[in-house]
């Protein structure tokens, strides 16, 4: 089989998941009227398949700092960070991560994925170790493949099973890095964090967490899962994106070691890329600061997501086992994934199709996003709508 | 590796791999595991962990890119065995 053979092959395969002219990925937003709603074709849709947690996107802070970082500083700085692409923005914004997680050192990376890519080749090489979740995000997972150190993986969560695999690695442990993320992006479960750091502390190992979907959305200051268990000052080091309750696009990492720095000299996913635009940089730093003081947003987010998790449960979906942010119908088969999403679509409601194997356990997800601009009103239509198709379509 | 911790390794993996695919296929050493046993990433990844409890062993995600045969994956865990 040749390489565009390889391909066909691949194509086929979607194809049988998802028949032609269902535009379930990369569905294209024809306009976007706010945080909440968008045209589709010709339909007004109400977005629920955004990570925009806080509601920012529209924010006229975030709008006016863009511009006028735009009319000042151009479009784009055209270089990489270590050449001409390191503007007065890009380190403040690093001074402003640092300060927001009480840390001494902060990077900033181009994208989300490249935060994860970057800052864990980086840590790591051939003859550590990496300790990952079962459920980890892709960029993890390339990241790790990236540092060509030794992949180990544990059952979702599953404390028992990690401790187990730490054991296995004897005194390895002291060049094992473990990583688990906040909230996970396809149940929208937290991770054991309490249990997580005693095991490291007994196994002497380092620890990096994932903050992407938990930004914004956990603990008072909206720090994350570390600020909601009190842990901050345990965790090594912190990755996250800007893509999500920032807004923007982008990444971080920050931690209380100082040698984070030399990542700056050895990452490539840092290194070779050009480093993000003054306007992203600048509305990224306005979204901060309203994230930091975003303590009103955060308790309507939540509210949000306990009505739509409880509606949904109540009607008896199955579900992850905690409400959040994200909020995923678990369906037995892609063929009831894709009816209820397309019935969603036809009811003006717009959220993200998972199917396998991008989804956990060979099952399809019906994923939403619930965000802080949600009215109670959207979220009562769409708790209303999914309730009408668990009776059309799952007990058909 | 030793030849009896090999040939151990080798009957587990012929009976699980049995039970799994239920199909008609004889398994040996030289069975080629995804293209003509068809097992999928799951149910992969779950026999996998069974053999890990099995021998007490964890085996490196990196390390099954180059496994392809029943014969590979007995030299892996066997390897890995011993280096426990």
């Amino acid at each position: 089989m040749n390489l565009l053979e390889k391909l066909d092959a691949a194509a086929a395969k979607r194809k049988a998941l998802l028949p032609e002219g269902i535009g379930a990925f990369g569905i294209p937003i024809e306009e976007i009227y706010s945080a909440t709603e968008a045209r589709i074709g010709d339909r007004r849709v109400l977005l629920l398949g955004t990570n925009n947690y806080l509601g920012l996107t529209f924010s006229p802070e975030c709008i006016q700092a863009a511009h006028k970082a735009l009319d000042n500083e151009g479009t784009g700085t055209t270089g990489s960070r270590m050449a001409n692409g390191s503007y007065y923005g890009h380190r403040a914004l690093e001074r402003e991560f640092a300060d927001f997680y009480e840390c001494c050192a902060g990077i900033v990376f181009t994208t989300g994925y490249q935060a994860n890519l970057g800052t864990i080749s980086g840590l790591v090489g051939p003859g550590d170790t990496v300790l990952i979740d079962g459920d980890s995000h892709a960029s993890i997972f390339d990241g790790c493949i990236l540092s060509g150190a030794e992949i180990i993986r544990f059952k979702h969560n599953d404390m028992v099973d990690m401790e187990k695999r730490l054991r296995r690695l004897g005194k390895r442990t002291e060049t094992t890095l473990i990583i688990v993320e906040g909230i996970y992006s396809m149940l929208g479960d937290q991770a054991p964090l309490a249990e997580i750091v005693h095991l490291k502390n007994k196994y002497n190992c380092a620890l990096l967490l994932d903050e992407a979907h938990s930004l914004g959305v956990l603990g008072e200051k909206g720090q994350g899962l570390a600020e909601k268990t009190g842990l901050l000052k345990e965790i090594d080091f912190i990755t996250g994106t800007f893509s999500k309750s920032l807004c923007s696009i982008g990444g971080f990492c920050v931690s209380n070691h100082p040698q984070l720095d030399q990542l700056r000299y050895v990452s490539h996913p840092y290194i070779f890329t050009a480093s993000p635009s003054p306007a992203t940089i600048a509305s990224t730093r306005a979204a901060l600061q309203l994230l930091r003081n975003g303590n009103e947003l955060r308790k309507q987010l939540w509210r949000n997501c306990t009505q739509l998790y409880t509606q949904l449960k109540k009607t008896g979906y199955t579900l992850g086992p905690e409400p959040g942010p994200v909020i995923a119908a678990i369906l037995d088969s892609p063929r009831q994934a894709l009816q209820i999403w397309q019935s969603l679509l036809e009811h003006n409601i717009y959220v993200n199709l998972i199917l396998p194997p991008a989804a956990p356990d060979g099952k399809s997800l019906v994923r939403c996003s619930v965000n802080a601009a949600h009215t109670t009103e959207q979220i009562a239509y769409v708790g209303d709508t999914f309730e009408k198709l668990f009776r059309q379509v799952l007990n058909s | 590796m030793t030849e009896s911790n090999y040939d151990e390794i080798m009957r587990l993996l012929c009976d699980r791999l049995s039970s799994l695919t239920n199909s008609e296929v004889t398994i040996t050493a030289d069975t080629n595991l995804i293209s003509e046993l068809s097992i999928d990433s799951i149910k992969l990844l779950n026999l996998i962990m069974e053999i890990e409890d099995t021998f007490d062993i964890s085996i490196p995600i990196n390390a099954l890119a180059d496994v392809q045969t029943v014969h590979e994956l007995a030299s892996l865990i066997s390897k890995i065995k011993s280096t426990h």
